[in-house]
């Protein structure tokens, strides 16, 4: 819940206070608690709501699903140096430098260094897709989950998933500079024969 | 037996927009012939077998991340909350 809290407000202490007062909400408005959704997303939308509106103080604060779409900008998920222009010859859109293996130790992928660029790339995502991600990836939540929680669509909540996983791949791999350029040569050469490419090498 | 329809060539997708479906594909979001134009494209290509290996250990790993244990003063602060507020 801190987690998910800290999105929106600007300390850990002011987190800790919106799932106090989420908690305290709760209890409060058990009674009303109709059975239409799980405790645990009706909870966590209490919290949002509290978060929101405590990290807003001054500002008017808007509806999640306003937020969400907000950062639905259509950026790419992949910086488009990395591929071959839409109007090449043979590979067109294809990577030009393609995502190599991460050295991923046998622990896993946050048993290293990588675990720091992973924490520092969720804490600098926009607001709604560190939610969505921190619910579905952290938490483990369903995507039905996600969606009743944060009364959001489940085309929305692939989005903005979408979007927080991209970012986060890609800090990852900025971290590891493991990036290998593809060598079209050999490759078209592997296609349609060696000739095209000794031609060229020829002095 | 009826003619089978043809099929598309087996690479007729961009890398480009390969990585922009990625998530509605593991999320089992796309349409069963987009989803197979999609695994057809990725058996032939290696950078999107990487691409999609990368964004199913991230999704699958961030599980780590996990905190079960309230910080005991947090754990502290709300059991005398809950304590104000049965009083009230």
């Amino acid at each position: 819940m801190i987690r998910v809290a800290m999105a929106y407000v600007p300390s850990r202490a002011a987190a800790e206070e919106a799932v106090q007062e989420t908690w305290i909400a709760v209890v409060r408005g058990i009674d009303s608690f109709e059975g239409r959704s799980s405790l645990k997303t009706w909870a966590f939308r209490i919290l949002i709501n509290v978060a929101m509106r405590s990290g807003a103080r001054e500002r008017r604060s808007m509806p999640f699903s306003a937020l969400a779409q907000s950062e639905d900008t259509g950026e790419p998920s992949v910086d488009p140096d990395r591929f071959l222009p839409a109007d090449h010859d043979l590979f067109p859109g294809h990577w030009a430098v393609a995502p190599t293996r991460w050295p991923t130790p046998e622990e896993g992928l946050l048993a290293g260094e990588t675990r720091e660029v992973i924490t520092t790339a969720i804490a600098g995502l926009p607001k709604a897709q560190r939610t969505v991600i921190s619910l579905r990836d952290v938490e483990g939540w369903s995507s039905a989950e996600v969606c009743e929680a944060l009364e959001i669509s489940a085309g929305n909540q692939r989005i903005l998933l979408h979007r927080a996983r991209s970012r986060v791949r890609s800090a990852i791999e900025d971290y590891h500079g493991a990036v290998e350029e593809i060598d079209y040569d050999a490759v078209t050469a592997q296609i349609f024969g060696d000739t095209a490419v000794e031609e060229k090498s020829k002095p | 037996m009826t003619d089978q329809p043809t099929e598309p060539p087996a690479d007729d997708l961009a890398c480009t927009e390969e990585v922009e479906i990625i998530t509605d594909y593991l999320e089992g979001a796309l349409p069963e012939s987009d989803a197979r134009r999609l695994e057809r494209h990725i058996e032939t290509c290696p950078g999107c077998t990487e691409y999609l290996d990368q964004m199913r250990t991230l999704a699958g790993s961030l599980g780590d991340l996990r905190e079960e244990e309230l910080a005991p003063e947090l754990r502290a602060g709300l059991i005398d909350a809950f304590r104000d507020f049965h009083r009230s």
